[in-house]
């Protein structure tokens, strides 16, 4: 026991952080509220990077694990921007030289919210 | 080293426990699978603005509310690792079966919303943006249910003593699923 936990012992105030990470989530909340583009993409997806790092150094203890923990994270991250680079071009793109994405991949009226339930909340 | 006690948790080539080092390679296959999925949400996103629309039927209060939720089940989860480090089996259970609290609580809320969801004609077939919502918290919440049978486990264990190294390595694992729902929420919930 002493052995696999000896350098996690060193213990933040999880309280403290605990906090500040629903501080986060208010804002996260309240922010797009004021219907501002840059606000609104801030305070959502911003402020989750800030949480998903203080979650990830306080709470499972990244930083205190050997480099090559945060090589192996990052790594799979990239893996991740490497998917989205790839495809990202095919999905999001319409037309380019010589090509028109035909209507049924580009995605039909079912696609644009016509059908599905239409009174919610 | 004595023969009652698993190899698994006393080698170490790598420079820490083989155990801990298991969690983060299951964590670092997450990452793909989530990753894979969020990256193909995103670019759906960005480019049919008719997503937005039915983003719009979301209920952003129910996914802050399970935030919430995680978020403080993380907190019990790492305070039952603070435990373990002193080698106070019974206080970690303890605080291992709040965590398990938050996981059920997070679960009856999302089935309660799904319910809703569901009765008002918003279902996994309607388009490809439900399609991808009921995937993505669906896959979440199966991680969910698992920690929790996980972690009432380890807890069963830790409440005798035994083992406790395992109550970090639950704890990783459910900070990782807290960590996918931050980015889960602000993409489902906000993004209008």
């Amino acid at each position: 026991m002493a052995e696999a936990t000896a350098h996690h012992d060193v213990h933040p105030n999880y309280v403290k952080i605990w906090a500040i990470l629903l501080g986060l989530l208010i804002v996260s909340v309240v922010g797009p509220m004021f219907g501002i583009k840059a606000v609104t993409l801030f305070t959502a997806f911003g402020i989750a990077l800030i949480k998903a790092y203080l979650v990830a150094k306080n709470f499972m203890h990244v930083n205190l694990e050997p480099r090559f923990i945060v090589y192996l994270m990052s790594t799979m991250l990239i893996f991740m921007l490497l998917l989205f680079a790839g495809v990202a071009p095919d999905v999001m793109k319409f037309d380019g030289t010589n090509w028109v994405k035909p209507e049924v991949v580009q995605g039909g009226p079912a696609d644009h919210g016509a059908n599905a339930g239409a009174e919610h909340h | 080293m004595s023969a009652a006690r698993p190899i698994a948790t006393t080698r170490s080539a790598s420079g820490i426990p083989t155990g801990r080092l298991a969690v983060w390679w299951v964590i670092a296959s997450e990452i793909v699978i989530f990753g894979g999925l969020l990256a193909s949400y995103i670019m759906h996103r960005l480019s049919h603005d008719a997503w937005a629309v039915q983003a719009a039927n979301t209920n952003t209060w129910i996914g802050a509310f399970n935030t919430f939720v995680l978020l403080t089940s993380s907190l019990f989860a790492v305070l039952a690792h603070a435990a373990a480090v002193e080698g106070n089996g019974k206080k970690a259970a303890r605080l291992l079966l709040y965590t398990s609290a938050g996981g059920a609580t997070f679960i009856a809320v999302k089935s309660y919303e799904w319910f809703t969801e569901i009765s008002h004609g918003f279902t996994i077939t309607s388009n490809t943006f439900w399609s991808f919502y009921y995937t993505a918290a669906g896959l979440h919440a199966l991680h969910v249910i698992a920690g929790v049978i996980i972690m009432l486990i380890v807890a069963k264990d830790a409440a005798r003593n035994l083992e406790l190294h395992r109550v970090e390595l639950i704890g990783i694992y459910w900070h990782f699923v807290d960590i996918i729902w931050i980015f889960l929420f602000p993409l489902l919930y906000i993004a209008k």
